[in-house]
């Protein structure tokens, strides 16, 4: 298991230390900084060995944390156990920083007291973790709510506390999905697929089983089958292949992989509740037809026409097409008909940025690059040109069809609450070769 | 909140003042202070001086201050032992606290407190820790036994805490169950008898699988990573399992997905492959496999390593997901390289076109190990998809056409292969291939274009200036390029002798006279011996035909491949090393995948898991035995191929018996067994025991090549030692088609340095449907490697077909020679001598005929007829005690003392000698021949 866990700033100085077990001595702390922050050569793999020593590294923004062990450990659960404690420091204290990191170390020992315990991972729920361990010091707690946080930390619900109360039931559903893809330059689709989450924000009473359903195509199938007769049009309403699917702990499997209904016990406030993958008949909301003609040893012109391919009443906003350019760029003339472009030599890319744009609309920029003479003879290889957008449509054709809440304890029905649905789509990687 | 300004006190006479302030009576600042402490703590100052003091703060009802305490209690109680004592009043206090969050912490730290005297102290506390009402207090605890046991083994076992902790698989939190079944499965683990003190038994797993559903998500983890120790007593119960878990192959956690995978592939072995169950569960696979490729890149690079294993394991689960291993251009390096790994593995006819394309703008990027990587993947495409090899061949001109030193070196090193796989196909492209001869500076590129050179000499109008040109820096270059143009040349003189006599001359001196090499001074010799006196047999030799090439490169080895997918997601899996590379000490139990249910049904999966491991030579192995083909190793031609001319026998002093072999022919013809010189003791048997078969023991001849692996060719065979010569009697039957001819044989380096002393002679052509019987004579002057197993040897066979290659076990009886007694004061001296670590006890059981009175002879004869010597014989209370020696073929002595008993079918024997990793094949023996 876990033999210690260490957090350094980007110089390599030591701003966390723990060690969980006896084979890890103080000398990892160093071998880590020499062998993998300072190494001459920046390390090829997030797993490093150094004298039969194991170390799992993250690095976000400044920061490194690594894991020792010098044990045979499960390998995902380690990066898994990161990058949740990254979670929990987060939302704790917001962004992972050497600032914040320092002025909270107190606080960083306590939770990793409480959540490895010998190298094994506990509950790292940081719903749970923030009824007891507290920034301001210790609440005297009764013997009650003592019985109350154990029972939690160990229970089978360990999300969700009892006894909560709200006036007002509510509750926010985000279908949030990212679009990759990548297109060949002659328009060929290489790989698109749909990575998507659905967000739930619940403020509901009491211990709320909620159930969750959605167009499935497995679902809808076998429900079509039953009732053919009565509905014969609801064959006809699309449905979505999902290719695959995961949920929050909340969810019960056992009962989504024998009757496919998803039902859970919420945690209170916003959570994942799903993230699923889809590659069938995705709607790629934009297109971009890239031409690159090279002129000559020291021009090139780049033409880039984009589509927007959805309904026309919507609006794709945040829209951001990235043309790469090559290194050796001394200047670049632009036009375009909507929205602003700029060459930024810093990123070695025109950035071109379009506030809104309808559906079925067409657009084109053009550029004049010129270009320095080198001699090198190394061709320059074009990155492909990416893209950033927002829609308000689900592009896999994901549908919210209910989400059922029943509360048998408290007075309150499925009717009473108040419940919002939001479609968001996105772009995740979207790349145009050229 | 502010507590970044605790790292920054820097001042001298700090301790001074930090000890002040702890005993300050004001609450706050002693706070403040043990704050400091662990500050100067965490970034690696000294700061134990402060021990009493900070102890002197844990008797404190403040919990923040109680807990900073103890993480500087655990990390310096070890250098204070003494003092540490002091805590242990306030601990057991602490156990006793009505607050169960104040208990678990108190059981949690003691337990993390190296100290023997604490130690003493945790019994008490954590047997009734272990009972606590509260669950949170018990999942605490069950985690303490694996800290105690680390501490102290047999405090655990003798305390009865492997008990309680037992108990707790059925308590009704899932956590605590979940927590003890992680202590539990450690303590397996490092068990010092190296098997599991807790057997799992099907009620606990079915307790196991009903906490799963309900417990955290590393509480999954756990209870699935232990779960993939156990093995269902039968099918039923593997299936059902397997049912059980299938639902969190949705779960969001990466390391619950991928040790559900973990325990799928090792269940699904047991059930028969043509199953429905087995066909729905291959196909649920695939899509959590590939969900995983969406998570952060650490994750997705765990995930992607064991993918490679799942893949060569079971190729059809991820078959129709190419495209999801396309590199994407933001990808970090790591991900990039083992992304491109896998789409090499699942290239086939269906989706080389989009797999070329793919590679060919990889190998444009800028990261030059993945472009080196990209670069011999297409080459890997062209040998692997024979459809493909054509546009391969192209793309791969395409990129020598860039200029870029690093990809026309890579091109050139691919190619050398493709050519091998497809000769006379492809050869119109060496022209453009020998302009970039120039840029080549890597010794791996420069030796495959000598060899590409020396391959096709006579379509190469210039090839003797190109390799004269070579021949300039002859003793720079590096050793791998030495040899092969010593090779090429020799090839070009065989070609083309007439204008090419001074270059040969000039290459053979410059490797025997004025190398230190003497692998290159031993091929220079060879050529030299071998043009001077019969240029016909030499063209036999360097010019032969090649064995193929096989399609699939960088495979593991089966049994290691198994072995890792019983470790998949953890360490081991993302190495692709057996844990016992990279874990010290406990060398643990070694994991293997469960037989299948119903071996040798017709499911080809089945009895591809039963077939004997097919060794397939890895990359770099491939491209020694490529450069060392023509010559390297012992290799035995086939006899029909021999020249008629004998040597001159001053060749022979010179070249010794190595060119006897190699020409398949010698002058002094091998000798039918019978002639050979027997030692007396053997004769001895032979006079007067009963006839030999029956007197040395000779397992029975076991397949060491199916047919369905030999290309129709089937290989059984076994051992023997006969009149003082170790034989490998082998049957080779043809199951093909077609008659089969030209076969040879050669061995890999092994443990005993054993290699074939004659070429092999089977009936040649062997007509369809038969089966021939061979005895191979062995010597044991080969090159000595270890073996893993000692006793694995590693074979190729030839013939017209292709190269099969095989590893069986060498019975270590067959390796007893027959001067193997010891005089009695000698074998005395040496027992005292071997020190006592080096002793090895082992007991053989159900021994037959141990009623009989005479037994302890029975014994004495029949080890005496396998070159075991009884030195002597003693009766000690009742019991026969024997003293035996033998000896193995590389000298190595090994001593045995057994201990009989009148009536007990069961023999101790103890085992002495230098080298104790011999003692494993000894017992074995010993098991056979008292069975046999």
């Amino acid at each position: 298991m876990i033999g210690g866990l260490f957090v350094y700033n980007h110089k390599g100085e030591v701003l966390i230390s723990r060690v969980y077990r006896d084979d890890i001595g103080r000398n990892a702390v160093d071998a880590f900084r020499v062998n993998v922050i300072h190494a001459r050569q920046q390390v090829r793999s997030p797993v490093t060995n150094i004298a039969r020593t194991s170390f799992f590294h993250i690095k976000r923004a400044n920061i490194w944390m690594a894991a020792v062990t010098k044990q045979n450990v499960n390998a995902a659960m380690v990066f898994e156990f990161m990058l949740k404690v990254i979670d929990v420091m987060q939302s704790y204290f917001g962004k992972i920083s050497e600032e914040n990191i320092k002025n909270n170390f107190v606080l960083i020992y306590e939770l990793l007291d409480e959540i490895l315990d010998f190298g094994y991972p506990q509950n790292t729920d940081t719903g749970v973790l923030k009824t007891f361990i507290t920034q301001q010091g210790i609440k005297s707690q009764t013997k009650e709510e003592q019985a109350q946080i154990t029972s939690q930390v160990t229970g089978q619900i360990g999300w969700r506390r009892e006894g909560i109360k709200y006036r007002r039931n509510e509750l926010f559903l985000d279908v949030l999905e990212y679009v990759n893809l990548l297109m060949s330059p002659q328009g060929q689709v290489l790989s698109a697929h749909v990575a998507g989450k659905v967000v739930m924000k619940s403020y509901l009473s009491g211990m709320p089983e909620c159930k969750f359903g959605i167009n499935d195509k497995i679902v809808m199938e076998a429900k079509g089958k039953g009732m053919t007769t009565e509905d014969p049009a609801r064959s006809g309403k699309p449905v979505v292949v999902i290719d695959d699917c995961q949920f929050h702990q909340c969810v019960k499997l056992s009962k989504f992989e024998t009757e496919h209904s998803i039902s859970f016990i919420p945690p209170d406030g916003e959570f994942e509740l799903m993230r699923y993958r889809t590659t069938k008949d995705i709607s790629l909301p934009f297109r971009v037809i890239p031409l690159v003609r090279e002129v000559g040893r020291t021009k090139m012109e780049v033409k880039v026409v984009l589509k927007s391919n959805f309904k026309q009443s919507l609006l794709g906003q945040k829209i951001e097409v990235k043309i790469p350019t090559p290194l050796n760029t001394s200047g670049v003339q632009l036009i375009c008909l909507k929205g602003k472009a700029k060459y930024k030599a810093s990123e070695n890319a025109i950035v071109w940025k379009i506030k809104r744009m309808a559906g079925l609309k067409e657009t084109q920029l053009s550029a004049e690059i010129e270009l320095l003479e080198t001699d090198t003879k190394k061709k320059w290889t074009r990155p492909p040109i990416s893209m950033n957008f927002e829609v308000p449509f689900a592009p896999s054709g994901f549908k919210v069809r209910y989400l059922k809440v029943f509360e048998s304890k408290l007075n309150y029905s499925d009717h009473d609450v108040i419940k919002w649905v939001r479609y968001i789509g996105r772009s995740g990687l979207y790349e145009t070769r050229c | 909140m502010t507590d970044s300004k605790y790292f920054t006190t820097t001042k001298k006479g700090e301790i001074f003042e930090l000890k002040s302030e702890l005993n300050n009576d004001k609450k706050e600042k002693k706070k403040e202070a043990v704050k400091k402490v662990i500050a100067s703590m965490t970034v690696g100052k000294d700061v134990s001086a402060l021990f009493p003091d900070v102890v002197n703060c844990m008797q404190t009802d403040n919990l923040e201050l109680k807990k900073l305490v103890y993480l500087y209690l655990m990390n310096y109680a070890k250098s204070q032992p003494d003092m540490a004592i002091m805590a242990v009043n306030t601990f057991v206090k602490d156990c006793e606290d009505p607050n169960p969050l104040i208990r678990a912490l108190a059981v949690r730290t003691m337990g993390c407190i190296r100290v023997d005297k604490i130690t003493e102290y945790l019994c008490e506390p954590l047997r009734k820790c272990l009972k606590d009402e509260d669950p949170y207090v018990r999942k605490t605890a069950a985690v303490c036994v694996a800290k105690l046991y680390d501490i102290n083994s047999s405090m655990v076992e003798d305390q009865g805490f492997l008990d309680q902790l037992k108990d707790l698989l059925s308590d009704s939190n899932p956590m605590v169950v979940a927590n003890a079944v992680a202590a539990l499965s450690e303590i397996n683990e490092s068990s010092s008898s190296g098997s599991p003190l807790v057997e799992m038994t099907p009620q606990t797993v079915n307790k196991l699988l009903t906490a799963l559903n309900e417990c955290t998500e590393w509480g999954q983890v756990f209870i699935l990573d232990s779960l993939a120790n156990y093995s269902p007593r039968d099918e039923r119960e593997a299936q059902s399992t397997c049912e059980r878990i299938t639902p969190r192959l949705a779960h969001a956690n990466a390391a619950v997905v991928l040790s559900a995978v973990k325990v799928l592939m090792k269940f699904m072995e047991m059930l028969p492959s043509d199953s429905e169950f087995v066909t729905s569960l291959t196909k649920k696979l695939a899509p959590p496999l590939v969900t995983l490729l969406s998570s952060e890149p650490e994750v997705q690079y765990v995930a992607l390593r064991n993918i490679n294993l799942i893949v060569q394991k079971r190729p059809d689960i991820l078959k129709h997901e190419m495209k999801v291993f396309f590199v994407k251009y933001n990808d970090p390096i790591y991900v990039k390289l083992e992304k491109l790994d896998i789409m090499i593995r699942l290239a086939s006819q269906a989706n080389v076109a989009q797999v070329l394309s793919e590679l060919k703008e990889y190998a444009t990027e800028v990261d030059v190990d993945f472009v080196r990587k990209a670069v011999r993947a297409i080459g890997r495409c062209a040998i692997k998809v024979e459809q493909s090899a054509e546009r391969c061949v192209s793309t791969l001109l395409d990129l020598i056409q860039t200029k870029v030193n690093y990809v026309v070196q890579e091109a050139i090193v691919v190619i050398k292969d493709i050519f091998r796989k497809y000769p006379n196909k492809y050869e119109s492209i060496i022209s453009t291939l020998c302009e970039n001869l120039d840029t080549l500076d890597e010794p791996e590129a420069r030796a495959s274009m000598i060899w590409i050179i020396g391959e096709y000499a006579e379509r190469i109008d210039n090839a003797d200036e190109l390799l004269e040109s070579f021949l300039e820096g002859f003793a720079d270059e590096n050793s791998q390029v030495q040899l092969q143009l010593l090779t090429a040349i020799v090839k070009l003189f065989l070609k083309r002798p007439s204008d090419t006599q001074e270059l040969v001359q000039q290459v053979l001196s410059l490797a025997t006279q004025d190398s230190d090499n003497p692998d290159l001074r031993d091929r220079g010799f060879i050529y030299w011996r071998l043009l001077s006196t019969d240029p016909a047999a030499a063209k036999e030799v360097v010019l032969a035909e090649k064995p193929l090439i096989s399609e699939e490169t960088d495979l593991l080895e089966p049994t290691l491949l198994d072995e890792l997918i019983c470790h998949i997601s953890s360490l081991a899996s993302v190495y692709h090393k057996p844990p016992s590379a990279f874990v010290e000490g406990r060398s643990g139990i070694r994991k293997s995948l469960p037989a299948s249910a119903r071996a040798g049904s017709e499911g080809v999966e089945s009895t591809e898991s039963q077939a004997a491991p097919a060794v397939i030579p890895a990359q770099d192995s491939l491209i020694g035995d490529l450069l060392s083909m023509d010559i390297g190793g012992p290799t035995v031609a086939p006899v029909a191929a021999a020249p008629a001319a004998p040597f001159g026998s001053a060749a022979m002093d010179l070249l010794g018996g190595g060119l006897d072999t190699l020409l398949g022919e010698t002058s002094s013809s091998p000798a039918p067994p019978s002639a050979l010189p027997a030692s007396s003791a053997a004769l001895l048997g032979d006079i007067f025991g009963a006839p030999a078969a029956s007197a040395t023991y000779v397992a029975p001849k076991t397949t060491w090549l199916p047919a369905e692996k030999g290309k129709g060719l089937d290989i059984s065979g076994s051992f023997v030692r006969r009149n003082g010569q170790l034989f490998m009697d082998l049957t080779f039957s043809n199951k093909a088609m077609q008659p089969m001819l030209g076969f040879a044989i050669q061995f890999n380096k092994n443990s005993f340095g054993i290699t074939p002393a004659s070429p092999l002679q089977v009936q040649s052509p062997l007509p369809p449907g038969v089966a021939a019987d061979a005895s191979l004579p062995l010597a044991t002057t080969g090159p000595v490697q270890k073996m893993e197993p000692l006793t694995t040897l590693q074979v190729a066979v030839k013939n017209n077909v292709d190269v099969m290659y095989f590893a069986c076990q060498i019975p270590m009886h067959a390796l007893f020679v027959e001067d193997g007694q010891m005089d009695k004061r000698v074998f005395l001296a040496t027992w005292k001598e071997i020190p006592a670590q080096n002793e090895v006890q082992y007991t053989i059981t159900n021994v037959m005929h141990s009623a009989d009175s005479n037994f302890t002879d029975t014994v004495v004869s029949r080890m005496q007829q396998n070159n075991v010597f009884t030195i002597a014989k003693r009766n000690v209370e009742g019991q026969d005690m024997l003293y035996q020696s033998l000896k193995l073929t590389n000298g190595i002595w090994v001593l045995n003392e057994l201990k009989i008993q009148p009536g007990n079918p069961n023999i101790t024997l103890s085992l002495k000698s230098r080298t104790p990793n011999v003692a494993e094949g000894v017992f074995q023996a010993y098991d056979n021949i008292l069975h046999g």
